[in-house]
């Protein structure tokens, strides 16, 4: 054993495995924290794609949200009293929630209405959602931050009672999956919904035949374009929950451009999560260990030869980590994964000729 | 037909940008208590006079407007080009800023020699370091069918950390104040008019007429508009899409990456460690408003660069901050998205074949592999 352990490339790589383990345990709340945007977002892209939306604006919508869900719980904030409730709960808080998802349904109608009714290349539709929103916050951050808004606060993590915690695994359970904020609980909630409508349910039988085979599904009587609205403004809302979760859950203030690609590395965990709720809130947990693993190794490096290793890499490599590993993904190293038959594809009603 | 396909062509862009100064102008009116304190329906025509001033209003203006065109034609062929083809390059970011990084990495090493080694040099640098990046997310659509849509963002990302691992580590100048890298010394391209005029205005005038040439005069653009069109065509006429997919998308990189090099050799002489740019957004825009032609794209880029060139101007006059001409940006590529809008404000009637111009390039980015 100690022989294997002096071996030097095998020995570096057991210890990496007991490091990642345990970033794991002592990490694993924070893990499911920072894969929340990511996760929330795939399963916007999840209800527009299986759908036969495509939406890269997911980058977008999320930050559009942010910008929101923080100006206007700051500005609630001015009038309204602030009396916490459970999880920090605050009236003002609410109300930039209720912004925030408000914003994500709006952006996701002016997706809808460019990819589903005038049939613009829906890729380009999300791309002018990227762009404008960065301008659009942009702008109005910077003119905003001349009168330094107040912050509103954001929501707390659920705590549970001590003995509870302290129980063996059962406390490690609990600490990383529910002593979580409200928006990353209901995540976890939303995913699981999804996954039993997605194949038990009347309406998932329907988005999925939609996705795959629009012409087929409106012969049995199933309106197409009407369920691929119903179904992005519902993404939408999703959206905007993860762009709240930025601003008013994970920290309490609005930068520009802070969504930094989470909008579209959520696109590869869906593509990764072959398209499916559990799947996509999956691959975002891994994208969010990667995150974690970056701040471990910067804040707590590991002993030893492990930790000179690690030391000599550049922080940058870390920070570039999760972009690494979407490439990789994408590039099909860790299999097929096929999309829905019709995603991307307009749909035109067939046209009576009589 | 032929007649009102040029003129569609061309109106379209144009009422687009009409549209969107007036959407424009109600963004600057609902802002403008945030900008001074009260509600300023004048503020429009303030912020507008001020951006056409400082864009056309003196020689210097107008110099600064083609210098800032330069990089935007090239990042307009750089993703116009990849429309042709049938993808969507939003890389341009990040083989621009490897471009520039090799530019600056070159031109320091060649800092004291001849600037006609020194110049050629860095620019080729630039060139081939750009095509590189660029061939990356042409070979993984090619092979693996990884959509250059997510790799191409992803790599953006990457490059930008990679600048920034350079500049702050190996490529760092000694005694400089900030992380930022040596002086290019020999390869600063010489001015050529005005006071800012380089060198790099001519490298996108050329590379108009040769991105034509090459489109529409010979084999492999012909070639590279066939799988544009249709790729399984294209393969039963005998012909690679694979091959064009990868050299279209490192033609790209190597017109961004040259974009990269005017940069840096012609107006900044060094490169700092946070080093950004809104090249990408921006040669996205000028493509989509050239409809992917070069010379389009000629126009489109001088449009953006008069933008660009005056905000500067609206921002001391208007108190308006540089931003708003993203929000422009924005709401021009909304309205040639959605022609429809346009056609029905206007009341300008469709020409057929052009309607379909946008269509071509969304694939999605699943599993499928080229043939």
């Amino acid at each position: 054993m100690d022989f294997i352990l002096h071996f030097p490339v095998i020995g570096l790589l057991l210890q990496f495995i007991g490091y990642l383990v345990q970033v794991v345990v002592q990490n694993g709340g924070l893990i499911i924290t920072l894969s929340t945007p990511i996760g929330l977002g795939a399963l916007c892209g999840f209800m527009n794609e299986r759908g036969g939306v495509v939406n890269i604006g997911i980058e977008g919508m999320m930050l559009a949200s942010a910008f929101s869900a923080w100006y206007v719980a700051s500005i609630a904030s001015g009038f309204l009293s602030a009396d916490a409730g459970p999880l920090g709960i605050t009236l003002p808080l609410l109300i930039g929630l209720l912004a925030g998802l408000a914003t994500g349904v709006i952006v996701s109608l002016a997706h809808a209405w460019l990819s589903i009714t005038v049939r613009a290349d829906q890729i380009i539709s999300g791309t002018i959602i990227n762009i404008v929103a960065l301008g659009i916050t942009g702008y109005l951050a910077l003119l905003i931050s001349h009168n330094s808004p107040p912050s509103a606060g954001n929501f707390h993590s659920l705590s549970l009672p001590q003995p509870l915690i302290d129980f063996p695994i059962v406390g490690w359970v609990l600490r990383t999956f529910v002593e979580q904020g409200p928006i990353t609980l209901s995540m976890l909630v939303v995913v699981v919904v999804l996954q039993v409508l997605l194949y038990r349910s009347r309406w998932g039988l329907r988005t999925r035949a939609v996705g795959e085979h629009p012409r087929a599904a409106e012969t049995v009587g199933i309106d197409v374009i009407a369920l691929r609205y119903r179904n992005v403004l519902l993404g939408g809302l999703l959206a905007g929950l993860a762009g709240a979760w930025f601003t008013i859950e994970y920290g309490n203030s609005f930068q520009s451009g802070m969504t930094n690609g989470r909008g579209f590395i959520a696109l590869a965990a869906l593509i990764f999560g072959r398209w499916t709720p559990l799947g996509s809130v999956g691959a975002a947990l891994l994208f969010g260990l990667a995150d974690t693993l970056g701040q471990a190794i910067r804040q707590s490096p590991p002993a030893g030869d492990l930790g000179a290793v690690l030391g000599a890499i550049p922080p940058q490599v870390f920070t570039a980590l999760p972009y690494i590993v979407t490439i990789v993904v994408l590039a099909g190293v860790v299999g097929r994964s096929v999309p829905p038959a019709a995603d991307g594809q307009p749909y035109e009603r067939e046209t009576s000729t009589l | 037909m032929r007649l009102q396909h040029t003129a569609s062509v061309v109106i379209i862009p144009l009422l687009a940008i009409v549209l969107a100064l007036v959407v424009g102008a109600v963004v600057l009116v609902l802002s403008s208590p945030l900008v001074g304190g009260q509600l300023d329906v004048m503020l429009p025509v303030k912020a507008y006079a001020a951006l056409a001033e400082g864009a056309f209003g003196s020689f210097n203006g107008l110099v600064q407007t083609i210098v800032s065109s330069a990089p935007l034609v090239l990042a307009g062929l750089a993703v116009g080009i990849g429309f042709k083809a049938g993808l969507f390059n939003i890389g341009v970011q990040g083989q621009f800023l490897i471009g520039a990084v090799s530019a600056a990495a070159v031109g320091a090493g060649l800092a004291h020699g001849s600037p006609l080694l020194a110049i050629p040099a860095a620019v080729i640098a630039a060139m081939l370091t750009g095509a590189i990046y660029g061939f990356i997310p042409g070979f993984l659509k090619a092979y693996t069918g990884a959509h250059e849509v997510v790799t191409t963002i992803m790599l953006n990302y990457i490059a930008i950390q990679f600048v920034a691992y350079l500049i702050i580590g190996p490529m760092r100048a000694t005694g400089a104040t900030f992380a930022r890298s040596p002086d290019v010394g020999a390869a600063v391209l010489p001015i050529l008019v005005g006071r800012n005029g380089h060198l790099g205005i001519l490298f996108a005038l050329v590379a108009v007429p040769i991105a034509w040439w090459l489109l529409f005069r010979t084999t492999v653009g012909f070639e590279v508009r066939t799988v544009g069109a249709n790729p399984d065509a294209a393969r039963y006429a005998g012909m690679s899409p694979r091959r064009i997919l990868i050299l279209t998308m490192s033609a790209c990189g190597l017109l961004a990456g040259l974009a990269g090099a005017g940069e840096i050799l012609g107006i900044s002489h060094f490169m700092p460690a946070g080093y950004s740019t809104n090249v990408g957004w921006d040669g996205i825009t000028v493509a989509l408003l050239g409809r992917s032609n070069p010379i389009g794209i000629l126009f489109g880029g001088l449009l953006f660069g008069a933008m660009r060139a005056g905000s500067n101007l609206m921002q001391i006059q208007a108190g308006v901050p540089v931003q708003m001409v993203d929000v422009l940006q924005g709401v021009i590529l909304f309205f040639l998205a959605a022609e429809l809008i346009v056609r029905y404000v206007f009341r300008v009637r469709a020409a057929h074949a052009e309607v379909t111009e946008l269509k071509t390039i969304s694939r999605s980015y699943g599993g499928q592999t080229t043939p």
